[in-house]
């Protein structure tokens, strides 16, 4: 049999009536809240080592290289792309299940890139993570109140006589049965065991919740049930989330803010407006166009979709100049020589590409140019002193290039 | 691929040598005067000091080590010392390279020493081998496509009966029934093939290499049982059968193939432990083997040629190891071309 | 149930499904994987099979391929393909049209090959199992077919390994092994759910391309109903084993009548809606196949139970049966489904839609 067994409803309850269910709408952005945390300029390379007599390094897979994001507090991030851009790895930095190559993560008044070992302890309470796979993510030989426990008692945070009490309310709070904390996950099913791995991650009362791609292996239906337990639970703690995911969809629906990543970058972050609706990045275009949707149905066939050519390049090896041009379909030779900044183009809206345009209207010439002191064919330009910030900072400045109006918008 | 193997060599090398240094230190550790051993029962102190002179016990043991070592490369004389070897020419013996040693306790060197027992314990090991490979393959794969069924109950209990009852008690057993009250067998003699034709070496083997083979039956087959059934279970094996393919097909060429794979890793290590002598075995038949050669150079405190023997048995076992690597890579494109 | 069940017009359909069960007895019981499935297929035409984990529509398709032969399932019913009932067709038989008329896409290309042979001696040895031709033939059309699938350099790639190729590719080259004997029926079991989305759009441009070439009958079978609404001309949900809502495609997916399939159409955002929309669960679990409730296998998590009178929804399994509109099945007992469509579903789920309807 190629399906799994489904697990009976427990309990075998009476279904709430469709109003009863509680679905949230989009969550909303708060452009007032403080940041929570503070990315800057983050890397994360893995050695290769060559298989040869000796063994030595050749190169590096160059799976995040210079990301800059600020996570408000109580809001989230969405950070999409496809597999091997670099989305989880950031999570996983930022959680230090990796040690950054360079850059900073504020915290708290510390920078968790280059923490010390006792201080990164206590902050592990603080920054919590959700992994996708409910399966594999919890150990079958414990217990759910030893799952759930654990962590309180690594942090001590509860007397050891209290464990039990608090890991049962947490488990009424993702909505389990609280009796049930002496079952093992395999008498779990899928969206119970990704409830169980929220209790765990809520147990230490964190600020942050790195969700990596936390309801892509659950069934439809569940996933809905998932997000909700995450928008209440966020609502109710102020939690900032990190939303790792590659469905575009749940991720407008949970993010007031998405980072679109390409090959180790950011190509594309702004406000939900801005990126599903104001997508100035071929590539956040392309990757929105090929989603397929429901409603053309209505209409029947197929909508003209961007098709990208090819498949996305070695990080070992990128492209040199922007990384996205092998594949762009508005690429030209600037794009192969000079690797264009995030610019700012909205009051919460960065783009990195030479031609920033609203589908179908891409400037014919870059516009980078006056930044990178550089004429059209991307050669240095004497006439022109290229900009000494093209690093790009977290967050948003208060002047930017207002593309429409070709003119400098002020907040 | 080759850069990986020379590597693996390099490093198998080293490992040789920190082995047999750790082997003379142990030795050396023990409270045993090597010289007065090798010198015999009834020794005066003199005596004792011209035994150390001669086997070059009167140095440090890292000086022994290394003098060891040159020798592994350049070839001994002995009496190791120049002066003893001048008074006696006649009783020089050359130990050429690779030079292993020289054992007073067998008055040869330790290479005569293996070269006789050797090919006993290979011959008894490969033969070994392949019957528990034969064996415990074949059973194994109709057990897992008869799971659940008689045959495979049948199969698997069987063949754990065997897995309970000791070696010796096999050996034993087979010695005293089939060999002597039922006469199935005549006695087994370890026969080269040079003396006595294929035939007498296989006739006489049989039954000790049985013996031996019987201890791995019961892990093969449930083994290769549950690698078999895995490998049924996989997404390539479905489309296998969505192509068309008869069910023999599916089984030979795509289920068993990737089944059998990890079978090397566990022939190569078992076989490779097995050549470093197969003491039960090889000490209940009475076979010359390196399993022999071992227990009897213990009780006497022959250390030359328990250092052969320890060479011997690891490099075996590290040469296994390069080799099950080097098929793992011809069998498995993912290790090949990364 | 027979073959009047055509929904999607004039062609005369080549696969009639009817009445198709899928048990395996266990010690524990039977498990009803899939319990009396009906449906027709056109050659040329798609059909979505909807459903999520447990539902029975992976099992369903394997037994169409009788992939279930030889394992302890009962399978019953009649499959028929172009007037041959496979169900009672032998062993061999069935062999020489698994691979040859009916072929089969799945769902993690890596998995789904094997990894110590080369994706070219993959695909050659479909074909070499239904046509007798040398190595050097059969080698030249897995080429000609690894190019029409988009596979670059196909003359080198053949003898690449499955993990040397993107998980695109590998779909692709899976693709070419499905279609190399021109079959008349493709069943793709969630082909694009292990890819990326732009991975996915070529995947399925592909697929629906080379359909029309060949006027093959496909089956997709996803639980994304985005990509029903793009690939198929029929729709088939199912829920514990039994369809419960089937008809052409743009009508059940925008008037759909069975409040499960308004679970699935709520449960997923959508990427213009309106963000007042609600994502709104189904609540509980799919159910077990073990011991599935009694009568209507979804009434333990629907909520519309209210609007159904008596104990109807918990004694009496509903009919596949017709609805008000022309070739719409449904099994539900709700009398009144698209006013409470409209009226309740809609304006929670899509606010835009329900106040231009």
């Amino acid at each position: 049999m190629s399906e799994a067994e489904p697990v009976t409803v427990p309990g075998g309850g009476e279904a709430p009536s469709f109003e009863e269910v509680s679905g949230n709408s989009a969550a909303e952005l708060d452009p007032t809240a403080p940041p929570v945390l503070t990315v800057e300029n983050l890397r994360m390379y893995f050695p290769v080592h060559a298989t040869g007599l000796v063994r030595r390094k050749v190169g590096d897979v160059q799976a995040v290289d210079g990301v800059s994001f600020v996570l408000p507090e109580g809001g989230s991030l969405g950070l999409v792309g496809e597999s091997g851009c670099g989305k989880s790895t950031t999570g996983r930095a930022i959680t230090r299940l990796y040690k950054p190559t360079s850059g900073s993560i504020h915290y708290g008044g510390q920078d968790l890139a280059t923490i010390s070992a006792r201080n990164l302890k206590a902050m592990r309470s603080e920054i919590q993570m959700i992994f996708q796979d409910p399966y594999s993510s919890l150990n079958p030989r414990h217990t759910v109140g030893a799952i759930v426990g654990a962590p309180l008692r690594i942090h001590d945070v509860v007397p050891k006589n209290q464990t039990l009490k608090r890991v049962q309310e947490l488990l009424e709070v993702v909505g389990l049965n609280p009796e049930h904390y002496n079952r093992y996950p395999n008498e779990f099913s899928g969206g119970q065991r990704q409830r169980i791995g929220i209790a765990r991650a809520l147990a230490l009362r964190p600020k942050v919740i790195v969700a990596d791609e936390p309801v892509s292996a659950l069934d439809v239906s569940i996933q809905a049930q998932v997000v909700n337990l995450l928008q209440d639970l966020q609502r109710e703690f102020n939690i900032a989330f990190l939303f790792i995911a590659h469905d575009l969809a749940v991720v407008r629906h949970f993010c007031p803010e998405i980072a679109v990543m390409y090959l180790g970058k950011i190509v594309e972050i702004g406000d939900r407006d801005s990126i599903y609706g104001n997508a100035h990045h071929p590539y956040t275009q392309a990757l929105l166009s090929a989603v397929p949707d429901v409603r053309q149905a209505a209409t029947g066939g197929r909508r003209e979709r961007i098709q990208l050519q090819g498949d996305v390049p070695s990080p070992i090896d990128p492209p040199s100049g922007c990384r996205f041009r092998t594949r762009c379909p508005i690429a030209q030779e600037i794009c192969s020589k000079h690797e264009p900044p995030l610019m700012q183009i909205g009051r919460r809206h960065k783009v990195a590409c030479h031609f920033p345009g609203r589908l179908g209207e891409h400037p014919r010439e870059p516009l980078t140019t006056g930044l990178l002191g550089v004429n059209g064919e991307g050669l240095p330009d004497p006439g022109v002193s290229p900009s000494n910030d093209l690093v790009d900072q977290p967050g948003y400045a208060d002047t930017w290039f207002d593309l429409d109006a070709k003119s400098i918008g002020r907040a | 691929m080759w850069a990986y193997a020379a590597r693996r060599c390099v490093i198998g090398v080293v490992l040789l040598l920190t082995l047999t240094l750790v082997t003379f230190m142990l030795f050396f550790a023990a409270p045993v005067n090597q010289a007065r051993l090798a010198c015999g029962k009834i020794c005066n102190e003199q005596q004792i000091a011209v035994t150390e002179k001669a086997l070059g016990y009167d140095k440090p043991f890292y000086a022994q080590w290394g003098s060891f070592v040159r020798g592994v490369v350049e070839g001994r004389k002995y009496p190791l010392d120049p002066e003893l070897r001048a008074a006696a020419p006649e009783i020089v013996t050359d130990c050429t390279a690779p030079c292993l040693g020289y054992s007073q306790f067998n008055a040869k060197t330790v290479n005569e020493l293996l070269t006789e027992a050797a090919p006993v314990t290979i011959s008894l090991a490969v033969l070994a081998v392949v019957i528990w490979l034969f064996f415990g393959v074949l059973l194994g794969i109709m057990s897992a496509i008869t799971k659940g069924s008689i045959i495979d109950r049948g199969i698997v209990g069987l063949t754990l009966i065997a897995f309970a009852f000791p070696t010796f008690f096999i050996a034993v057993f087979f010695l005293k029934y089939v060999v002597v009250k039922w006469g199935l067998l005549a006695y087994p003699a370890y026969t080269p093939i040079a003396e006595g034709g294929v035939g007498a070496w296989f006739g006489n083997l049989f039954l000790p290499s049985f013996t031996l083979a019987l201890v791995f039956l019961a892990s093969y087959v449930r083994i290769t049982r549950a690698f078999v059934l895995e490998s049924l279970s996989e997404d390539y094996i479905r489309t296998a059968r969505a192509k068309g393919l008869k069910g023999r097909t599916v089984l030979f060429k795509h289920g068993l193939r990737a089944a059998l794979t990890p079978l090397v890793t566990m022939t190569g290590l078992d076989f490779a432990g097995l050549l470093g002598g197969a003491i039960i075995t090889e000490r209940v038949f009475a076979y010359p083997g390196l399993g022999s050669l071992t227990v009897d150079a213990s009780n006497a405190w022959d250390l030359p040629t328990i250092i052969g023997v320890v060479l011997v048995a690891g490099a075996f076992v590290i040469l296994m190891n390069i080799i099950v690597d080097i098929a793992y890579a011809f069998i498995d494109p993912r290790v090949r071309l990364g | 149930m027979t073959a009047s069940l055509t929904t999607s017009g004039t062609p005369a359909p080549f696969l009639e499904v009817d009445d198709l069960k899928v048990h395996f007895p266990t010690s524990d019981g039977i498990v009803k994987a899939t319990d009396g499935l009906s449906f027709t297929l056109a050659r040329g035409k798609t059909l979505g099979i909807v459903g999520e984990s447990g539902s029975g529509k992976s099992v369903s398709s394997s037994a169409i391929l009788g992939l279930h032969r030889g394992t302890s399932a009962k399978v019953s019913g009649e499959i028929r393909l172009d007037g041959v009932d496979l169900l009672t067709l032998s062993n061999e038989d069935m062999r020489l049209h698994r691979g040859k008329d009916i072929a089969m896409i799945f769902q993690d290309p890596l998995s789904a090959m094997h990894p110590y042979y080369s994706v070219g001696a993959q695909i050659a040895e479909a074909y070499r199992v239904h046509n007798k031709v040398g190595r050097k033939a059969a080698r030249s059309r897995v080429v000609d077919m690894l190019e029409l699938v988009g596979i670059p350099q196909p003359d080198r790639r053949y003898d690449a390994y499955p993990h040397q190729f993107s998980g695109g590719m590998r779909q692709r080259a899976m693709i070419a092994m499905a279609l190399i004997n021109d079959p008349t029926l493709v069943i793709a079991d969630e082909p694009t759910t292990a890819l990326d989305v732009t991975v996915q759009a070529q995947i399925l441009d592909l697929l629906g391309n080379l359909q029309k070439e060949f006027n093959t009958g496909v089956i997709i079978i996803t639980h994304d109903l985005g990509v029903v609404a793009e690939m198929a001309d029929d729709v088939l949900v199912m829920y514990g084993g039994r369809a419960v809502e089937y008809g052409p495609c743009n009508e059940v997916l925008t008037h759909p009548e069975m409040p499960y399939t308004w679970g699935l159409l709520s449960s997923v955002p959508n990427l213009t809606a309106d963000t007042n929309a609600r994502m709104v669960p189904i609540p509980g679990n799919p159910p077990s196949l073990l011991n599935p409730p009694t009568g209507c296998a979804f009434h333990p998590r629907c909520g519309f139970r209210d609007e159904v009178p008596g104990q109807l929804c918990t004694t009496v399994l509903p009919d596949l049966e017709a609805s008000a509109r022309p070739g719409h099945l449904k099994r539900c007992h709700l009398a009144n489904p698209d006013r409470i469509y409209e009226i309740k579903v809609l304006p929670e789920i899509a606010p835009e839609l329900a106040k231009e309807a």
